[in-house]
């Protein structure tokens, strides 16, 4: 009886415990930062490569708002590619929020592992199969002689093309994700009931009318929660715009 | 008496009223909210599992094509995706970890028929060869991989969600307004649905 009393002091502490420990394994894997739309953190990008890609993303962006980001890694920490992959993306944030219209070119050169992780926006017109052609027919040959820069420029090619040749399709997808959970339900009685009590003591308290007030203000900046930062792109630099990733494209090795 | 009285009464009546509405402001939402986007997160799985579902008979197709005389395999994955789709959760469910354990078996056993039709498949080099089949297997792999994303998804949703209902504030919420709010079942951590099927040499 006495343990049974205990575990029950002791589970909310436990989970909540856990739930911080998960907030730090999440935030345990060491990932670049998004300087811009080329990060080169294994430094296997010629300067000219970089110079020539550079304004193909930003053309791409103004012209479609598809956010297409390149990234090397020096290490996968241990991790598979596909979810290291999702992750990142998921941190970047790739792509507008209400379209998650990214798509992250990630490689990891120590690893020889490559992937091209698509935003839940794109799965349609960038699809698994294509990335898989544009990894092997595009990528990896190079990447087999060393030559990351023209491995990259062309699979980076690739990618814009198989993104904007399709675009009356992708313009007019209706965004079928189920990311924002809906408002939740509570039961009519208890809403009404509220809402004549919230107006009785509007009238009857100034000191309720205070608080209303207080509460009001406070709730205009909540959000729904999940993974949305409702993050904007700022003047200067160059940052993700709120969008995921559910895991589709294709991963290679060479 | 009676006269003088009344105002603290009513006073009384306004301050708890308030202090109700007060913590209303503080976590009343949150398990709502946290259940339906586990839910969704559900939905999210089970659509993926689907999808992973629709392109087996193309799969099958293709392969027998080049595989005739793999039956065995292919009827294997055949039944398995019969059996698989048949075992559908809806979110009123999601307690049941019995429930959940029948969807996660009849999902791994598909997963199982799958892994062996890929390996027969590296037997026939005209079938690896063929575009339609490469095609269907970087789909499969793009499957897997999403299966992978939305069951991480659905674990962390639920984990906040179990989390809430047994924390503060959120266990007064479960123990007053929603005591129909059941913890939901966590999948099973070792099971090997969430690698994709591996070719071995």
């Amino acid at each position: 009886m006495s343990r049974l009393a205990v575990a029950r002091v002791h589970l909310p502490a436990a989970a909540f415990l856990a739930l911080l420990c998960l907030g730090i394994a999440a935030l345990a894997a060491n990932f670049p930062a998004l300087t811009g739309r080329i990060v080169d953190q294994a430094n296997v990008i010629p300067a000219e490569t970089r110079a020539a890609l550079e304004p193909k993303l930003a053309d791409l962006e103004a012209k479609s708002g598809i956010q297409l980001v390149v990234a090397t890694v020096t290490s996968l920490e241990g991790e598979e590619i596909e979810p290291y992959a999702n992750e990142l993306f998921r941190t970047w944030k790739l792509g507008e929020k209400a379209k998650n219209n990214g798509v992250l070119l990630l490689v990891a050169p120590n690893e020889r592992r490559l992937r091209i992780e698509v935003g839940y926006g794109l799965e349609g017109t960038l699809t698994d199969a294509l990335s898989k052609v544009i990894i092997a027919n595009a990528i990896t040959p190079r990447f087999k002689t060393g030559d990351f820069g023209g491995g990259i420029s062309r699979g980076v090619d690739d990618i814009i093309t198989a993104l904007t040749t399709d675009s009356s399709e992708w313009q007019q997808r209706p965004s079928l994700r189920l990311d924002d959970p809906g408002t939740p339900r509570i039961p009519t009685w208890m809403f009404v009931a509220g809402l004549i009590a919230v107006m009785v003591l509007a009238v009857v308290s100034p000191g309720f009318r205070w608080f209303l007030l207080g509460m009001l203000m406070n709730s205009g900046g909540r959000s729904g929660g999940g993974w949305s930062s409702g993050g904007g792109r700022s003047g200067g630099g160059f940052s993700g715009g709120g969008g995921s990733s559910g895991g589709g494209g294709a991963s290679g090795r060479w | 008496m009676f006269v003088t009285r009344y105002p603290s009464r009513v006073g009384r009546f306004i301050t708890a009223l308030v202090l109700v509405l007060a913590l209303s402001s503080c976590g009343y939402n949150t398990i709502p909210t946290l259940e339906e986007q586990a839910k969704a997160k559900w939905a999210d799985v089970q659509n993926n599992y689907q999808r992973r579902a629709d392109l087996i008979p193309n799969l099958v197709a293709t392969v027998q094509g080049y595989a005739r005389q793999e039956k065995e395999v292919l009827t294997s994955v055949i039944e398995a995706r019969a059996k698989a789709t048949q075992v559908r959760i809806d979110a009123s469910q999601l307690s049941d970890p019995e429930k959940l354990k029948q969807f996660q078996d009849a999902q791994n056993q598909l997963s199982g028929a799958l892994g062996r039709l890929l390996v027969v498949s590296e037997n026939y080099p005209d079938l690896k060869s063929n575009q339609n089949f490469l095609a269907l297997q970087s789909q499969l792999e793009g499957t897997e991989n999403r299966i992978a994303v939305a069951r991480r998804d659905y674990i962390e949703a639920v984990r906040a969600y179990n989390t809430e209902l047994k924390t503060f504030p959120g266990v007064l919420w479960a123990a007053t307004f929603f005591r129909s709010s059941r913890p939901m079942a966590e999948f099973a951590a070792n099971d090997n649905a969430q690698t994709p099927p591996q070719v071995k040499f």
